[in-house]
């Protein structure tokens, strides 16, 4: 291939090199497409079909706001990262939103310069056991051994968790989810240990998954959400209101079955006609068109109708909705009013 | 005398004996195994003992790797069949995840309809490598390697046709600097406008002589970007990318660690000492990572590229090593007898001293190379779906989340096939250039 690639290469990247600068929307409009962050891999959340096209929770706010900022859920460029470059990836400019599974703390959001638009999953770390252990509370697992993957928040959690309560445990670390499902079901350890949403979906592609129980006990606070960067607040709101969007549709009735009707004419709700466009402007505060929460709520429909094709009680993870159901119904997923 | 004996010996002999088989005990395998394997005490234990092992080993692996299901799309449709076909007890693999997934593995998110441009650079690059590799073909097919490093490069990332042949154009020019000015200014000033005049080239007149070709004669490809590659073909692209441009790389660093001139030596050994000083992870972490803060803002500088540089600078200073070891191995006799020809330094190197060097260093080149394919699965820590990273993204399906040792077993496989075939050509060249015994 000789010099040819790097020169090639070269050249191509010279030409196509734009000047991200603050103004992300603009960049954004400008390419025709949403650069989002996403993991390389996390079941439910984001992964490529057999056809190569991403899905899943985190993907499903990225096609959202590019429904919104574009008008094509499907301009979306998907730029798998790893929990060592996503954040060199956002502050770079290589991705415009990150998606991520990414917990929302004090550090990254101030330290590192990032804001956090919202939370779009309330995520804990919980204990798995096999059944056969005859364990019930995370408190009788003096002297178990405890699988947990390395440099996660997870690990610290598990050690302030067992120091508050006094009691001894002998981890095994591993490096990956895929890895500790093997080394849970050779025995090589008594616990697993990582967010609710992943022991779930591990539990659920075990051969006997009835076999193996998810201890009530969960240990820390993980509100997951998208992020971008410090400096640019005019796309964090658009990000942030494209995603409110998606809850504000599920707690007015919005799905994407009849938003066509309810969008047709102005309706009797004042806040739905301003999220659908019919009144108001505020599409064009953010510097979208009229009916960008439409198109935004069309591309995979309202919150909850995302939450149950990707990761329901209908789907093999089976999440329950749990904190991530609307206030109304004793969740915490709350969206400030369209108005 | 001989009347006396001849009345003495009852019969003789008046034709030979016919030749028979040896008997059973003292040949073929029989003999084999009871020389081998069963001449004392300690060996028919050892043999016992190896054949047990063997034995284990293989009613578990094979059953489970011949039995396995090709034809489900989950691992839970695996698993019914499973159950239906064996039992509910039985392990059996389930390659159905391979044949599901097998383009996202060879080809990884490239569009489905442009398959065969890969492939085809492939096969290109096949008929290209063979001139190189085996002398007795004709050696007028060394002008299709001159010209596949271009057409590969169109037809993987596509775009249009006149970019690679702008590109080409600048060697061509710098071909004709050494030609044309060459016996006026001398060597050393030839080398330099040989790298001068085509760097402007592409730096000033390039782009924009391709741009307008392209705008008068639009002939092109649809355009894949580099993020869209994955599985294999990114694993043969870096590997392919950086085998081809590191060994070059590697002989000149060589040559220089051996220069007397201060500058070139001092650079070639601080170069090599500090890229074979770090591990291939940090270079591959700071092309990924710290790279982009150096860079200025919204610089778009293709991740790919960044990690075929630094895959490529990481072995040309292991290839530099080797062959450093292989000019060691020359006697000083050979550097003396080629200037006592009357040989100028590159004259005497590219005809008595490299040929020489280079093939006492075919071993440690090719390791090298198998090293260098085998570390590109190192990408996946920084994001790149190659075939490793791929199999992460697959298992995270719901589809296929749990399944886990048919996929290694097929990457391995597969890696497996690569090096061999490479550790097998550089035994093939080693008899073929052994001539001290001939």
């Amino acid at each position: 291939m000789k010099n040819t690639v790097l020169l090639g290469a070269l050249t191509v990247a010279g030409l196509a090199a734009g000047t991200a600068g603050a103004a992300t929307l603009d960049d954004v409009k400008a390419r025709g497409t949403l650069n989002c962050g996403v993991s390389t891999g996390l079941t439910g959340f984001s992964a490529p079909d057999a056809n190569g096209v991403w899905q899943g929770f985190d993907v499903a706010v990225c096609r959202a706001v590019a429904a919104a900022v574009l008008g094509d859920p499907m301009a979306v460029n998907f730029v798998p990262t790893t929990g060592q470059t996503r954040f060199t990836a956002l502050a770079s400019g290589e991705i415009d939103i990150l998606a991520r599974n990414t917990t929302w703390t004090f550090s990254r959001d101030v330290d590192l310069k990032f804001e956090f638009v919202g939370v779009n999953y309330y995520d804990g770390q919980g204990f798995m056991v096999p059944k056969a252990l005859g364990v019930s509370s995370a408190k009788e697992l003096d002297g178990a051994t405890v699988c947990i993957q390395t440099g996660t928040t997870t690990e610290l959690n598990l050690a302030d968790f067992f120091r508050v309560n006094n009691i001894n445990y002998e981890p095994v670390p591993i490096e990956t989810n895929a890895e500790a499902q093997q080394q849970y079901l050779a025995g090589a350890c008594d616990v697993y240990t990582t967010d609710a949403s992943g022991l779930a979906s591990t539990r659920a592609s075990f051969e006997a998954p009835t076999d193996h129980v998810i201890l009530p006990e969960i240990i820390s606070k993980e509100p997951l959400g998208p992020l971008v960067r410090h400096g640019d607040s005019e796309w964090g709101d658009v990000v942030r209101w494209s995603f409110n969007a998606l809850v504000a549709a599920e707690e007015y009735g919005v799905t994407s079955a009849n938003i066509e009707e309810l969008s047709a004419s102005a309706g009797d709700n004042p806040e739905l006609n301003r999220l659908l466009g019919a009144e108001g402007e505020l599409g064009a505060m953010l510097g979208l068109e009229p009916d960008w929460a439409k198109k935004a709520i069309m591309a995979n429909g309202n919150y909850g109708e995302i939450f149950e094709k990707t990761i329901g009680e209908k789907t093999p993870i089976g999440l329950s909705r749990g904190l991530n159901a609307q206030w109304t119904e004793g969740g915490l997923l709350y969206s400030p009013p369209f108005r | 005398m001989s009347d006396t004996h001849a009345q003495t010996v009852a019969y003789v002999r008046d034709t030979m004996t016919e030749q028979r088989e040896p008997p059973l005990s003292q040949t073929g395998a029989y003999k084999w195994i009871l020389g081998n394997m069963l001449s004392t005490p300690l060996n028919v234990i050892l043999t016992i003992g190896s054949l047990w092992v063997i034995w284990s080993v293989l009613s578990h692996v094979l059953p489970w790797a011949v039995l396995g299901i090709w034809n489900a799309d989950s691992l839970s449709a695996c698993r019914a069949i499973r159950t239906e076909i064996y039992g509910a007890d039985a392990s059996v693999a389930c390659w159905a995840v391979i044949s599901e997934r097998w383009p996202q593995l060879l080809f990884g998110f490239y569009p489905p309809e442009g398959y065969w441009r890969p492939v085809l650079a492939f096969a290109l690059f096949i008929a290209a490598i063979a001139p190189i590799l085996f002398a007795s073909l004709p050696r007028k097919m060394l002008w299709l390697t001159v010209a596949s490093p271009f057409v590969m490069f169109w037809l993987i990332w596509g775009g249009t046709v006149w970019a690679p042949i702008c590109i080409a154009l600048g060697f061509v020019i710098g071909w004709a600097a050494i030609r044309v000015a060459g016996p006026r200014i001398g060597a050393l000033g030839s080398i330099l406008l040989a790298i001068l005049v085509p760097v402007l080239y592409w730096v000033v007149i390039a782009g924009p002589l391709a741009s307008g070709l392209s705008a008068i004669l639009p002939i092109g490809l649809d355009q894949v970007a580099s993020r869209d590659m994955g599985g294999f073909m990114l694993a043969l692209i870096i590997g392919i990318a950086g085998i081809v441009l590191s060994l070059p790389l590697g002989i000149v660093l060589a040559l220089g660690r051996q220069s007397d001139l201060f500058l070139i030596n001092k650079v070639s050994v601080i170069f090599i000492e500090v890229i074979r000083g770090v591990p291939l992870i940090v270079w591959l972490f700071t092309a990924s990572l710290l790279l982009n803060y150096f860079l200025p803002p919204g610089t778009n500088f293709d991740l790919m590229l960044r990690v075929i540089i630094m895959v490529t600078l990481f072995s040309s200073a292991y290839i530099a090593e080797v062959v450093r070891g292989g000019l060691a191995a020359l006697p000083k006799g050979q550097y003396e007898a080629g200037a006592a020809l009357g040989l100028d330094y590159w004259k005497s190197m590219r005809l008595v001293v490299l040929p020489q060097a280079l093939k006492i260093s075919i071993p440690g080149i090719v390791n090298t190379f198998i090293g260098l394919f085998k570390d590109t699965t190192l990408v996946v820590f920084i994001g790149l779906l190659d075939p490793i990273g791929l199999s992460n993204a697959i298992r995270a399906s719901t589809e296929w989340n749990g399944i886990y040792w048919e996929l290694f077993v097929f990457i391995g496989l597969c890696f497996f096939i690569f090096c061999f075939s490479m550790g097998r050509y550089s035994l093939f060249l080693e008899k073929k250039l052994r001539r001290e015994h001939r």
